[in-house]
């Protein structure tokens, strides 16, 4: 059995370095009726082909050839050609896509099950032995392992700064700066090293302090980094992929794939091999069973599936759960344009009006209403553990890695001013970018619209949301976005705090201070602190995964959605540890 | 005022914690195990490879600062008691005014031949804990003897790094003294079902050195010799008191104490493990050496030291453990031998992992005690009904409010209710109320 866990494992660290290897191997020749059909503006157009001459351009790597376009580009400029850089971006990819035919020089549909659907397939090999185990909590050896035990104190937090830095460096065009951050950095990293390994011993108590270092964890995080920064900054780097995913985009949306079709797919093929594992791991309880089967639909029907098909019968793209403002751009004057007056006529109750219309309707009404109510409901777990599409990302690819959250008190109290600091920023934007829509104007006192959103596109929904928020899921356990970033868990936070039904129940005085509820809480709350005291658990960031519940050996903690004693959730206070009557309490 | 308080386990911390809250007294704070309150019941998790130490830490470092409790790491070696005076190993020394001693245990040993070899010991410190993990290195096989719940926390220890072990239980059916037969033969099935080498009344005569000191194997009272790299003593735990033999401190098992847990010195007193109750509450034992009860002596014991008179009262007993992957928990009087007037009724699932008993007395009905394997009860709901005799047949009826497991978990009253009623001939039907409002209201009548 241990064999299959190997040979599985083995598999999909050859479909991961195939999918990988992908991303280079391809031929690219362009010529100039490529860029007539790729390059819409016609300016453009003729000063690339201008550039390009008579013969046409030729390579044997995406690198080389995404270089040789950079030249001519460069070269078309100093014509006296003005590209703007998203300009430049856009004809890169698209340029870089069309000329090639695609990964494994030309063999798309081999590198497909090559890579992505062996490496799923070995995964899931991978998975199968652990269902010989008895159902029960398996977290055996999760602190010994190299890939799950996390970082200590100083090596998470200056990965994080060194990560963060450098990509805002980036983003002011500071090429120099770059440079020599990444080579401070490299000596920080040494530096921290070093140190880490001298006084790991328990002495800074519950700041992680474990070592030798997660190498596994740190080359996990490392890649998943590189991924999203490909994503989002240099898709033309990953036209591969897209050519690769092409048949499957066509088949469903009748478009070709792009960088986040590639992404889309990518999300739900993780979300269900490691859903898979989850499903194993779990399956002697049903709360978690029910909650990751729920987190896997709604990510492959509505955040996947339905708004290509939706592309498909020409009406607008939309993803029915992901609500305002985790949905950032909702509001934005192109994201409404696309909507208002757009899509097919509907008939309602003698109303005529369109999809368009009515999917900005809807999408006002769930923001404003309908996420408000459930949380006062159910605590705001029916979104974060049972719907969101971030939130399923970190419960299944995500769980090995839930014990890194750090538990401090100074960790919560960095994590309440970054949550509603990113709270205030989005509603901030939000504003800016309305006034925008509503008067055409585009300044409002000191603040651009375009500038205010496309820093915010790019802070919160590049780096905190991707780069940090799944790549750190090794690092700094898997709710970095959750906790420190969302800003609709922000807003549901407040919500479930004061006003909800929902709270976990601490089971009368049989806590015995274990730990495992801290310990494995994603969200970093100190559950014991609360358990062993006889406390009902009532937090803002409590997502409701339930996974405190699963690990506690003495079945204390239940999540729990009362009617009665909302407001006094917490206050009623069980003093079970000796009989009350004997003591006049004050 | 100062306060010194021996041994920063659960009941010398409640009990810092709780004159803390009470008082302004100086409190020190004194232990050779750790610099830091770790829970002792979490120590497994860290051979596991669950958590890390830190995590057994229920309070962070700045805790203990911000409430003026000092923690010093020293071995007391003497107490003189005349002169309020403690002397430490390293030769120092600490004056007190108010003494607090909550010394835990120590691990049984029976004088078997080779107890004292490296390669054997128990699981209840820290250091026993680094020692298990010194000797885990390219184990082949282990021992352990006793079957209690050390025992088999142990044995789920090496379970988790696929240790091969073999657990010696003296009795005919683990824990038998505490667990009733249906119970303990459901934990007997699931060591087994773990691989584990379960031998039932199985006793260790000797531990055999290699020659160097170190035990090599184990030799039962069957004359079965077998080859090991280490041996675990879990056969229970007695109060740690050695140094305080031979002094004015009365003591018998543990140190003596009345009902205000004061010892036969003034202003020093004993909790926890260590503390034998003189006047211990009918059907109570006078050691009772369990994480709850050290923790309600600790709360009761900060009363009484900041003058303000409160006998100890555990109230109805409660306890719990987790056998592997089975949780249980019991809520008042369940007996591994019921007395005459004691009736229970049993449901267990059909795979063998779950059941649910409830005790009742024959001649009133008054339900007696809950004994859980896999499933939950609510602490509250059990205690209420025990406390006001609440006849069997009204618990029965409305099972559904003492039902903890998490949503969407098959809920299995219904199958017990069904049970008695085929059993006494009774049609009682079960009110499917569960939910908090229902439970909270019945807690509020």
């Amino acid at each position: 059995m241990k064999g299959l866990k190997v040979i599985g494992l083995v598999i999909f660290i050859l479909g991961l370095l195939v999918f990988t290897f992908s991303m280079f191997s391809s031929q690219h020749e362009l010529n100039p009726s490529l860029i007539k059909s790729y390059v819409p503006s016609e300016s453009h157009q003729a000063a690339l082909i201008k550039s390009l001459g008579a013969q046409s351009l030729k390579s044997s790597s995406n690198f080389e050839f995404v270089s040789q376009l950079q030249a001519l580009m460069s070269q078309a400029r100093d014509n006296g050609e003005k590209i703007e850089p998203w300009q430049e971006k856009n004809y890169l990819t698209a340029l870089t896509k069309a000329s090639t035919q695609g990964p494994l020089y030309g063999r798309s549909k081999l590198a497909l099950w090559l890579s992505i659907i062996l490496a799923a397939f070995g995964a899931l090999l991978s998975f199968l032995p652990d269902l010989k185990l008895l159902p029960g909590i398996k977290n055996n050896g999760i602190y010994h392992s190299s890939a799950t035990r996390g970082l200590n104190l100083y090596t998470r937090y200056f990965l994080l700064g060194a990560v963060v830095l450098t990509i805002i460096l980036y983003a002011l065009g500071q090429s120099m700066l770059l440079i020599l951050s990444l080579l401070v950095s490299l000596g920080l990293i040494a530096f921290f090293v070093i140190r880490s390994e001298k006084n790991h011993n328990g002495s800074k108590a519950r700041s992680a302090s474990v070592s030798p270092i997660a190498w596994i964890g740190m080359i996990t995080g490392a890649y998943l980094i590189c991924f999203y920064i490909l994503l989002y900054f240099f898709p033309y780097y990953i036209t591969n992929w897209m050519k690769m995913l092409d048949p499957v985009s066509q088949s469903l949306s009748g478009y070709p794939a792009s960088e986040w079709f590639v992404y889309g797919f990518l999300y739900c093929v993780v979300m269900v091999v490691m859903g898979i594992r989850m499903l194993i791991k779990y399956r002697h309880n049903k709360y978690q069973l029910l909650r990751t089967l729920s987190v896997i639909f709604f990510q492959l029907c509505f955040a996947f599936l339905l708004p290509e098909i939706m592309l498909r019968l020409n009406q607008p793209y939309m993803d029915f759960k992901n609500a305002w403002p985790l949905d950032y751009d909702f509001f934005t004057k192109d994201e409404l344009n696309k909507l208002v007056g757009q899509g097919s006529e509907v008939a309602l109750a003698g109303f005529t009006s369109n999809i368009g219309t009515m999917m900005l309707i809807w999408g006002i009404v769930f923001a404003l209403i309908i996420v408000p109510l459930l949380t006062y409901f159910f605590g705001k777990r029916w979104y974060c553990s049972w719907v969101c599409g971030c939130g399923g990302l970190a419960e299944t690819l995500g769980d090995p890695y839930r014990q890194l959250s750090d538990k401090s008190l100074r960790a919560w109290k960095i994590e309440r001013y970054v949550i509603h600091g990113v709270a205030v920023f989005a509603i901030l934007m939000t504003g800016v970018v309305l006034y925008q829509y509503l008067t055409g104007n585009d300044q409002i006192l000191f603040l651009n619209a375009y500038s205010v959103k496309s820093w915010y596109g790019f802070m919160i929904g590049a780096m905190f949301s991707g780069i940090v928020g799944t790549g750190f899921y090794p690092l700094m356990g898997n709710r970095m976005w959750c906790r420190y970033g969302c800003p609709l868990t922000a807003l549901m936070g407040i919500v479930q705090r004061f006003k909800s039904r929902f709270r976990i129940t601490t089971n009368g005085g049989q806590c015995i201070s274990c730990g495992n509820c801290s310990t494995y809480c994603e969200m970093g709350i100190d559950v014991r602190a609360y358990a062993q005291k006889g406390q009902n658990i009532v937090r803002a960031s409590c997502v409701g995964c339930g996974i405190c519940s699963a690990v506690c050996p003495r079945g204390v903690l239940k999540l729990e959605n009362g009617t009665v004693d909302i407001g006094h959730r917490t206050t009623d206070l069980k003093a079970i540890h000796i009989s009350e009557n004997d003591i006049s309490l004050l | 005022m100062h306060v010194v308080i021996i041994g920063n386990g659960i009941s010398g911390v409640t009990a810092a914690r709780n004159i803390r809250k009470l008082s302004d007294y100086k409190i020190t704070l004194i232990s050779s195990e750790t610099t830091y309150f770790f829970s002792r019941t979490a120590l497994m998790y860290i051979y596991m490879g669950h958590m890390r130490f830190v995590d057994t830490q229920p309070y962070e470092p700045w805790f203990w600062k911000k409430n003026r409790i000092d923690l010093k790491k020293a071995h007391v070696e003497k107490i003189d008691f005349s002169k309020n005076q403690l002397h430490f190993e390293q030769g120092e020394s600490l004056q007190y005014d108010k003494l607090i001693l909550a010394l835990g245990s120590t691990p049984n040993k029976f004088g078997w031949p080779g107890q004292d070899l490296k390669g054997v010991g128990g699981m209840y410190s820290f250091q026993d804990l680094e020692k298990m993990e010194q000797y885990s290195k390219d184990l082949k096989q282990a021992v352990i003897v006793g079957g209690g719940l050390i025992g088999i926390e142990m044995a789920e220890m090496f379970h988790s790094r696929n240790i091969p072990v073999t657990f010696l239980v003296r009795e005919n059916s683990y824990w038998d003294a505490v667990l009733p037969k249906e119970e303990s033969e459901m934990i007997n099935r699931h060591i087994k079902a773990n691989h584990i080498d379960l031998r039932l009344s199985t006793e260790l005569k000797e531990i055999v050195d290699d020659g160097n000191g170190v035990a090599c194997a184990a030799i039962t009272n069957k004359e079965e010799r077998i080859d090991c790299g280490f041996v675990g003593l879990t056969a229970g735990v007695h109060p740690n008191i050695n140094f305080l033999k031979e002094t004015q401190l009365e003591i018998q098992k543990g140190i003596l104490v009345n009902k205000f847990l004061e010892t036969n010195i003034k202003d020093v007193y004993a909790i926890g493990d260590c503390a034998q109750i003189t006047e211990a509450q009918p059907g109570r034992r006078p050691i009772e050496a369990v994480w709850y009860t050290g923790r309600m002596m600790g709360e009761t014991v900060a009363y009484n030291v900041c003058n303000k008179k409160i006998a100890y009262d555990p109230g109805i007993w409660f306890n719990s453990a987790k056998f592997f992957d089975i949780e249980y928990q019991v809520y008042g009087t369940v007996s591994a031998k019921a007395p005459e007037n004691h009736l229970s009724i049993y449901w267990e699932h059909e795979d063998g992992d779950k059941s649910i008993r409830i005790v009742f007395n024959k001649t009133n009905q008054a339900t007696i005690g809950f004994n859980l394997m896999g499933i939950r009860f609510r602490h509250e709901v059990c205690e209420k009904w025990i406390a006001e005799k609440t006849p069997i047949e009204t618990v029965l009826a409305n099972l559904s409010l003492a039902n903890f497991d998490p949503e969407f978990f098959t809920q299995y009253e219904g199958e017990l209710v069904a049970k008695y009623n085929s059993k006494f001939q009774k049609s009682i039907t079960l009110i499917k109320k569960r939910k908090w409002a229902d439970v909270f209201s019945f807690l509020k009548k």
